[in-house]
Formats: structure tokens, C-alpha cells, sequence
């Protein structure tokens, strides 16, 4: 009866994130769809590299400032496809999600392309799907839903063995009853996308530990590359040196790569006295997989530069693996089609959930068993 | 083939069909993940066979 009790937890909120999923599988098209496509200067060139006639970082972080006066840098990230890139910034060097400002810019004209903002139905789309407007306490929750989810996989590949004991692989009896219906339905649905529902329940479990995991980096390795900062006071904003000279020092440590994004001192990503510059592999697999350089925000000189540990690792794996953002459309598609797979399977779990079935376990148990032939007294 | 409802299957011929299923999803998941081009394609084929084997079941084990 684990099948029962895991499902009957997790089915409402399983169903949830199947629904808001779904239109954020294509997050990105409908964005460019809704959105003009912003004309580049230098349309193809991306804004992570250092193509000749790309602006200076401190060129365009002077315009981002000058945008919003009296705030402080908190992130610069950047675009391998083409010149965008955007800018974070805040009332202070620690402030949180809600009182920063992302700008867009085009790094070849310098032109300001937008600002991106909280509204709209994909953002909140994507807040409900990852912590229901609740914060971490909510990612958590969804988190555990995750886990039941697993559970209710595991435990349903157990029962699929007694169920099609005497059935071909396959069978759908539709002519029967509806029970007997959704039943078929629901197994054969259940075992063939069983891998992919596996994967993507796995690693959205450990995208709910995104803020566990940093904060872990923060406190072990982050902390012991930087142990010689340890008893200094954090460096204010006006103190902050060159980020073009702070790019070459990192670019020299780790040659051959593009970075990501660069965290600012005093936020979720660097410590209180670094740029930390993330770089990314050089290959498609470990493009995925950042290596920081951190470089002293008021000499420029490097500090250190250290992979991220396995955590950090197997969560930066994690998200394309949740997404499915990383083979194109067709994977895209595929991916909603499983999602859609899941939804149906979820349906008799549903039924359940409102009620509509109350029967003995041992008359369930004799459902399994017979395949579904004898059905539980309703 | 018809329907037996008289025999037993082995656990071995209950999971045969499945765990293909499953193996064939995880290498299309993990292609895509380690670069682009023809990587890409064995995902997409390696994915859509969980979806074909229901349209093929729809057709052929409808009873």
C-alpha cells in the first residue's frame, strides 16, 4: 500500500507542476514569440567573449549604474550566442531577489534593450512551479513532493509485476469498464516513461536544494579559497577596481574559456572582497560545469580559481536534465509529450484523491493480482 | 498475439519490453547532455520511443 499512500500525498501537487510545466518547457520561445527580437549591433557575437568592438565591462556597468543611481553592482551576465547581456543591481552589495534591477544590454552598441520584470504570466508560472510563492521553505515542500514521487515510481514498478503476471505487454482492455480503462492506461503510460519521469523527478529534487547547496559552497570551499580575506572588512562599492582588468587577471588563469556570469563581493556568489568570475567548460558536457576564478575587487589581482565541488556539480547537471532545454526543439516536444504522459497517469490517482473509490486492501490486493479482472467493492 | 490469460510470466518476460524502454531513455537523456549534432538526434530518437510504444499499443493491444 505504499503506492497508495505516496501518490495520495503528492498527486495534487504532482499535478500542479505537471500543468504550470508544461507552457515552461517553452519558456524561451514564447518569450521571443511575445517579445520583439532586439536588433544586435553585432548580431552572432557573443557578449562572453572578447571579440574586438565589444564595449568595455566598465563602460557598460557606468550605464548600468548611471540608469539607477545610488545602487551597487550584484551580478553582470553574459550571452555565448549573441552581444546581450545583463546587469543586476541593488540598494545593497547583499540585497535579496525582490529589490534588485536586471537590465538587458546590447555590449556592442551599448544600448539599454529592457529591463526584465517580475510580471507577466510565465514568471509567475515558474514561481508557483518552484516554491509556490512561498520561498525556500516552499522549494522544500516541493522538494519532498519530489521524494513521494520517487517513492510512488518505485513502488508502482513493484506492483506493475503482479498486475501484468498474465497480460502481454502493452494490453489496453478499453472495451471493458472505464476502471479497467484507465488502469491499463495507467500502467502502460507509467512503465514506459518510468526513466524519464525518474530523471526529471530526481534532479528537480536537487534544483528544490539550489539554495542549500550554494550556501554550502559559500561556507566550505569558497570560505578556504579566500582564507587569507578572513579577518577583513568587506570592501565598500566605491572601492571596487577595474572589471575589464579583473576579466583579463581571470581570462589569463583559466584561458581557453568563456565566462558565465560574474558574482560581486558581499553577494550569494563571491565573498566580501572578490569578483568572482564563472567561467565555463570548453566542451558541450562541461560547459554546464563552472569553475570560479576569484579575483580581488579593489587591486585586481588573482586570488584563486577552484572547480566546484560535486554538489555544486551534480546541481548544475541537474537543471538541464529538469528542463530539457538542451537538445533542441524536438527534445522540447518530446518532453511535453512525457509531461502530458504524466498528467493522464495521474488521473485514477486523482479520482482517489477526490474520493470517489473506498474499498478494502485486501480487495485491492485481489485487483492487482488478477490483473484488474476482480474489481474492489465500491 | 492474443491475450493468455492463462499463463504465468516469468518476471525476466514482465520486464523485458520495460527495462529496453528505460535503457534506451537514459542514453538518449545523458547524448544530448554531452554535445550537439547527431548526439542531439539519438536523444530525440531514444526519447520517442516511449511515445511510439504507446501509439503502437493503442493500435495493436487495444482489446
Amino acid at each position: 500500500m505504499v503506492h497508495k499512500w505516496t501518490s495520495l500525498v503528492c498527486t495534487i501537487f504532482l499535478l500542479m507542476l505537471c500543468i504550470t510545466g508544461l507552457p515552461l518547457i517553452f519558456h524561451h520561445e514564447i518569450d521571443r514569440l511575445s517579445g520583439d527580437a532586439p536588433e544586435f549591433g553585432m548580431p552572432g557575437v557573443g557578449s562572453s567573449s572578447n571579440a574586438p568592438g565589444l564595449l568595455p565591462l566598465d563602460t557598460m556597468m557606468a550605464k548600468a549604474l548611471a540608469a539607477r543611481p545610488g545602487e551597487v553592482p550584484l551580478f553582470m551576465a553574459f550571452d555565448n550566442d549573441q552581444p546581450s547581456m545583463t546587469i543586476t543591481t541593488g540598494p545593497r552589495p547583499d540585497a535579496k531577489g525582490p529589490e534588485m534591477t536586471v537590465q538587458v544590454f546590447d555590449r556592442s552598441t551599448g544600448k539599454q534593450l529592457g529591463q526584465e520584470d517580475d510580471s507577466g504570466v510565465m514568471h509567475f508560472l515558474l514561481q508557483l512551479h518552484t516554491d509556490m510563492f512561498l520561498g525556500l521553505p516552499g522549494m522544500l515542500f516541493l522538494g519532498a513532493m519530489g521524494l513521494l514521487f520517487t517513492a510512488a515510481l518505485v513502488s508502482g514498478v513493484v506492483l506493475y509485476a503482479p498486475f501484468m503476471r498474465k497480460l502481454d505487454f502493452g494490453t489496453l482492455r478499453v472495451s471493458r469498464s472505464r476502471r479497467l480503462k484507465w488502469l491499463d492506461y495507467h500502467n502502460l503510460l507509467g512503465i514506459v516513461a518510468l526513466a524519464w519521469m525518474t530523471v526529471v523527478g530526481v534532479t528537480g529534487v536537487i534544483n528544490t536544494l539550489a539554495n542549500p547547496i550554494n550556501k554550502l559552497w559559500q561556507r566550505n570551499e569558497l570560505s578556504e579559497m579566500t582564507r587569507e580575506y578572513a579577518g577583513k572588512g568587506a570592501v565598500p562599492p566605491s572601492r571596487y577596481g577595474s572589471l575589464d582588468k579583473a576579466m583579463a587577471e581571470a581570462r589569463t588563469a583559466l584561458p581557453g574559456n568563456n565566462p558565465q556570469f560574474i558574482g560581486f563581493p558581499g553577494g550569494t556568489f563571491s565573498s566580501k572582497h572578490h569578483y568572482a568570475v564563472f567561467f565555463q567548460g570548453d566542451t558541450p558536457l562541461t560547459e554546464r560545469l563552472l569553475t570560479p576564478a576569484l579575483i580581488d575587487a579593489e587591486t585586481g589581482a588573482f586570488t584563486a580559481a577552484r572547480s566546484m565541488p560535486w554538489y555544486n556539480k551534480s546541481l548544475s547537471l541537474s537543471r538541464p536534465l529538469h528542463f530539457g532545454d538542451y537538445g533542441g526543439l524536438p527534445l522540447k516536444i518530446l518532453w511535453a509529450l512525457l509531461d502530458l504522459f504524466t498528467i493522464v497517469i495521474l488521473i485514477p490517482g486523482l479520482y482517489r484523491w477526490l474520493g470517489k473509490r473506498q474499498a478494502s486492501p485486501a480487495a485491492h490486493v485481489r485487483e492487482v493480482e488478477t490483473g484488474g479482472i476482480a474489481v474492489p467493492a465500491e | 498475439m492474443k491475450p493468455r490469460p492463462s499463463s504465468r510470466k516469468p518476471l525476466r518476460a514482465i520486464f523485458a519490453a520495460p527495462a529496453a524502454i528505460a535503457a534506451l531513455s537514459i542514453v538518449a537523456l545523458v547524448a544530448a547532455l554531452t554535445g550537439d549534432g547527431w548526439r542531439d538526434a539519438l536523444s530525440w530518437v531514444g526519447l520517442a520511443i516511449p511515445v511510439l510504444t504507446v501509439v503502437w499499443a493503442m493500435k495493436a493491444r487495444r482489446t
